[in-house]
């Protein structure tokens, strides 16, 4: 999960952090009010999204007065920001945060990550800030620190130091930069996080050590043990339909394709999608609707599926373990007498009682193309999708 | 012989008496698995499907010779278990249970250490299907008709894809020696590096079908393994060709977060050190086949 810059600072400042004045608007009105509060003479209006690379995509405003500060506010309310980590439809600005500036001398790089190789936490650091990490490791690779922290007794204070003295600031900036360390450990250690990055982190002209920019990410896993990490969910910055499928306990992921996809199981899912595009189709989403696959599931599989406009065919991929294949098939055609579907659709069932589940939907008289095999299903689902188009293109034609 | 479970091994069941913990206790029984225990704090002295509960696993462990357990105790609480399982002196211990914190597991990792290697645990999934040695033992939940008893041996990380892959070669009369479902987090108790290992140690097995995907670097340890002691043919497959970077496919490890974590780069990797790819999820059953022809 996912949450703001302006939160993961809070949290941050929390720890120990030394963050510049800010304060949240939803209108540019409490915008330019923020900024009178925080005051100076210069502020930094950001668009609160959840994506890196704001900057670059117009999201961040230098303002140096008031009505400044009111005008950018006014253009960032509303507006879909897209930048290379959003794909091209964007990210919705709600919620602005206003800055006081700070005078720069240096950008630094922090971030703690879950290393899946050390399987432990893993501090990354560079002299070399203000820049992405992935762009720091291509252009820079030698300035990159990188420190793991032994599990049973938490990062210690000599390893701070040394990724302090190894950044290479002055002596009198150590201190400060081993406790903004471990506080960024001890948040993250505290509130299950996987990952926390300060970039830039800056030294100013008076010294000081500041996080100018923060983003944090928490282990979905552990959000029952995290109740004030879960209320900061921002349901506005996800896919309304994958937020919808999470509320149902499933697994959705919206793709730019035509053939929508319902399959139990992650690794099946990813197989069957891989099926698709090697019969020549795109699939229109990953989804897994558990191992379990209950007829309640398959039937909310569909409503999600069929509220993407895209979707011009589906497939259903179900490999029933501990259920059974005439389980699933009652769920299908439960669901299609719920939900009509009119674009073509092929269902493949394999696994326990397939027979007796294939037998259900032949008896059903519904309009499905029924598999046997995954190559099968796929074919199918392509090629039925391929005619559908060819059909609907003659009957414009004719009119 | 198959790896890490037959039909002798004394099995506990973790976390008995919950729903989950009963049905799959009942399924397993019926494969013939050796159940010996069950393990549920507070609801020792009871029994279920005829297997006794107790407090604790030491209790469990003292009063039975359980040497392995499969556990099926919800995240809050299955690291504990697990750890429990450790301190308790089982073997191998087979963690079925979705949605265990990430910190957890890295503190599972590190507790696990505590014991010489000679004494140390070997820890299964969690996030997985479990174990099956087919006509042996069934530690897990997976559908065992779809398996037929042979001689290649099966490790991945998804449950479904799995049974894909077992019913593709049942259907050509290929049989597996023991499937393991490694699991789909990003940390997690064995590799494919483990298994493949003893995969290449077991007399019983000839070949290995390896099903990885997206995201983490065990394929590409694996990779290493079997360039340097792999001497038995290896089948691999990698899902989510399709799936794009930065977004998590349905497990929490399945993620394209770093180079070298992509389908088509671990496919890269593999074949490069020999490993038979398998084009197509599709085709996993007839690559098999004609891997283990070639081989003849």
């Amino acid at each position: 999960m996912d949450i703001h810059e302006y939160q993961a600072k809070e949290i941050l400042s929390g720890f120990g952090v030394p963050i510049p004045r800010g304060g949240l608007a939803y209108s540019p009105e409490q915008a330019a009010y923020r900024a009178r509060e925080i005051g100076g003479n210069q502020w930094v209006v950001k668009a609160q999204v959840h994506t890196g690379g704001r900057g670059k995509a117009g999201g961040v405003k230098l303002c140096n007065d008031e009505h400044e500060v009111l005008d950018a506010a006014n253009e960032l309310f509303g507006k879909r920001l897209v930048t290379h980590q959003t794909g091209p439809d964007g990210k919705v600005v709600y919620r602005i945060y206003i800055e006081g500036t700070v005078p720069i001398e240096h950008e630094l790089y922090l971030g703690l990550v879950l290393d899946r190789k050390s399987e432990r936490v893993m501090v990354v650091a560079s002299g070399a800030g203000g820049m992405e990490i992935e762009d720091i490791a291509a252009n820079e690779p030698d300035t990159i620190i990188r420190s793991v922290v032994e599990p049973a007794v938490g990062m210690q204070a000599f390893q701070a130091r040394e990724i302090a003295f190894g950044l290479g600031i002055e002596p009198a900036q150590v201190q400060q930069m081993a406790e903004i360390i471990m506080g960024c450990y001890r948040a993250f250690r505290d509130l299950d996080a996987t990952m926390v990055e300060v970039n830039p982190l800056v030294i100013t002209t008076e010294g000081s050590v500041v996080a100018l920019d923060a983003k944090m990410t928490f282990d979905d896993n552990a959000m029952f043990r995290r109740p004030n990490i879960s209320e900061l969910r921002d349901k506005s910055q996800e896919d309304p339909r994958e937020s919808q499928a999470a509320d149902r306990g499933l697994s959705y992921v919206g793709l730019k394709g035509k053939i929508g996809c319902i399959v139990n199981g992650a690794g099946l899912a990813m197989a069957t999608m891989d099926m698709i595009k090697q019969a020549g189709g795109e699939p229109a989403n990953f989804l897994d609707i558990g191992g379990g696959a209950t007829p309640e599931r398959v039937a909310k599989a569909f409503r999600l599926v069929l509220s993407d406009d895209n979707v011009e065919a589906i497939l259903v991929n179900i490999f029933a373990g501990i259920n059974r294949c005439d389980w699933v098939a009652e769920g299908v055609i439960k669901a299609l007498e719920e939900h009509p579907v009119n674009v073509p659709l092929v269902v493949r069932l394999a696994g326990t009682n397939v027979e007796e589940g294939r037998k259900i939907l032949a008896q059903s008289g519904l309009p499905i193309i029924r598999a046997t095999t995954l190559s099968e299903a796929a074919e199918r689902v392509v090629a039925a999708w391929q005619n559908d188009l060819k059909h609907n293109v003659k009957l414009v034609d004719t009119k | 012989m198959s790896i890490l479970v037959d039909r002798a091994t004394p099995v506990m069941v973790q976390g008995i008496t919950g729903k989950i913990g009963t049905f799959h206790t009942q399924e397993m029984l019926k494969y013939g698995t050796n159940i010996v225990c069950g393990v549920t704090p507070g609801k020792g002295g009871s029994d279920v499907h005829g297997v006794p509960v107790f407090d604790t696993v030491k209790e469990a462990v003292a009063k039975t010779g359980a040497e392995a357990s499969v556990m099926f105790v919800p995240p809050p609480f299955a690291a504990d278990s697990v750890m429990e399982a450790a301190d308790g002196g089982l073997k191998l211990c087979v963690a079925i249970t979705d949605g265990i914190p990430a910190q957890d597991m890295i503190r599972v990792k590190r507790y696990m250490r505590r014991y010489r290697q000679t004494k140390r645990m070997r820890l299964i999934g969690p996030n997985c299907a479990g174990i099956i040695s087919p006509g042996k033992a069934l530690l897990g939940i997976m559908p065992d008709h779809i398996y037929e008893t042979g001689s290649v041996g099966v490790v991945g990380r998804s449950g479904t894809l799995g049974y894909e892959a077992a019913a593709q070669m049942s259907e050509l009369g290929i049989g597996v020696s023991t499937s393991v479902g490694i699991g789909g987090d990003p940390v997690n108790g064995s590799s494919f590096r483990d298994i493949l290992e003893l995969f290449e140690a077991d007399s019983d097995t000839s070949a290995v079908v390896m099903i990885g995907e997206i995201g983490g670097p065990q394929e590409a340890e694996a990779a290493e393994f079997v360039r340097d002691h792999m001497t038995k043919p290896v089948i691999a497959y990698v899902a989510g060709l399709s799936a794009p970077k930065g977004r998590r496919m349905g497990h929490a490890g399945a993620i394209i977060s770093a180079f070298g974590e992509s389908a088509s780069e671990k496919v890269e990797i593999l074949r490069d050190v020999g490993a038979v790819i398998a084009p197509t999820p599709a085709a996993i059953g007839e690559t098999v086949r004609d891997t283990l022809a070639n081989a003849a």
